[in-house]
């Protein structure tokens, strides 16, 4: 297996743990956790593909992963706002037991 | 492979595995910030120093903290009592089985991904500046607008209301009983 393979299936397994963190947990704050691990995922690939592709000098993937964290930075803040926001009006983080829009 | 990678990819997995797994939210998050690090660890071993400790900065320094405060703020740090899954936590997990198993398989059977071991590239903080203040300008300044307006709508959004001017649910629970009292008389009138 090659470095770039062995790279590609860790960020492939990290991906899946987020995801299952994401679709399995009823906490909010748990399901922004998994969402943060899968982008660090997708980072994770650039990283790889960056290093071991053909044009490594051209840091096309190493600029992208940086803007990346920037937008991964944004996200977490907007969605913790929200989690804190939705705790306020309803007492409760868990996401099956915000059902209605109406506040 | 090296060994040194390998032990810090199997670090990395396991803290993530049991960041997902822990029911108590503030060790969840401990694990996070250690998941973190290894992979800022990795992006180390890749070459890619400025990216690992931008990495160790944002994630470990700013967003793990900030979902540290987030539990706090929103007083679930104790460990719960009731389940931590959802109803349909099984399908989830068979999804996400399902999405590891097609991008694994993607990976191992691709001969293109299999060939060669590239010459570790030696980039510069210098070199990575005069790309961003050069060609990426653009996309570094709207970055920076957009991080400004997602800081500002945070802000709008975990705003707390004052007593005084969120006037909506007071003049519903004053209105509502005035309201049925003056139909209640109005029925007690119509009676007599």
């Amino acid at each position: 297996m090659s470095p770039l393979q062995g790279c590609l299936l860790f960020s492939a397994l990290l991906f899946a743990t987020g995801f299952a963190g994401a679709v399995t947990r009823r906490h909010a704050i748990l399901v922004l956790v998994g969402i943060e691990l899968m982008l660090n995922a997708a980072n994770l690939n650039l990283i790889a593909f960056w290093r071991f592709g053909p044009h490594p000098e051209a840091l096309t993937g190493f600029i992208f992963v940086l803007f990346s964290m920037a937008l991964a930075a944004a996200e977490a803040a907007v969605g913790l706002a929200l989690v804190i926001a939705i705790y306020r009006h309803k007492r409760t983080s868990n996401l099956d037991e915000v059902k209605e829009l109406k506040g | 492979m090296s060994t040194p990678l390998l032990i810090t990819l199997v670090v990395t997995l396991l803290a993530a595995g049991t960041a997902m797994c822990l029911r108590n939210l503030v060790h969840s998050a401990l694990m996070l910030a250690i998941c973190f690090s290894g992979i800022a660890a990795v992006y180390l071993q890749l070459n890619a120093e400025f990216v690992g400790f931008t990495e160790i900065l944002v994630y470990v320094g700013a967003i793990a903290i900030l979902i540290v405060i987030a539990v706090l703020l929103t007083s679930s740090g104790e460990t719960p009592e009731k389940s931590v899954l959802t109803s349909g936590w099984f399908a989830g997990a068979v999804v996400s089985v399902l999405v590891f198993t097609a991008l694994g398989w993607a990976v191992l059977h691709s001969h293109v991904l299999a060939s060669g071991n590239a010459p570790a590239p030696h980039i510069t903080v210098k070199d990575v500046g005069d790309v961003l203040m050069t060609q990426y300008v653009l996309p570094l300044e709207i970055i920076a607008l957009m991080l400004t307006a997602a800081m500002i709508g945070a802000v709008i959004i975990a705003y707390k209301e004052e007593p005084g001017t969120d006037t909506k649910p007071q003049t519903s629970t004053k209105e509502i009983p005035a309201a049925s009292v003056s139909a209640y008389v109005a029925g007690k009138e119509g009676a007599q």
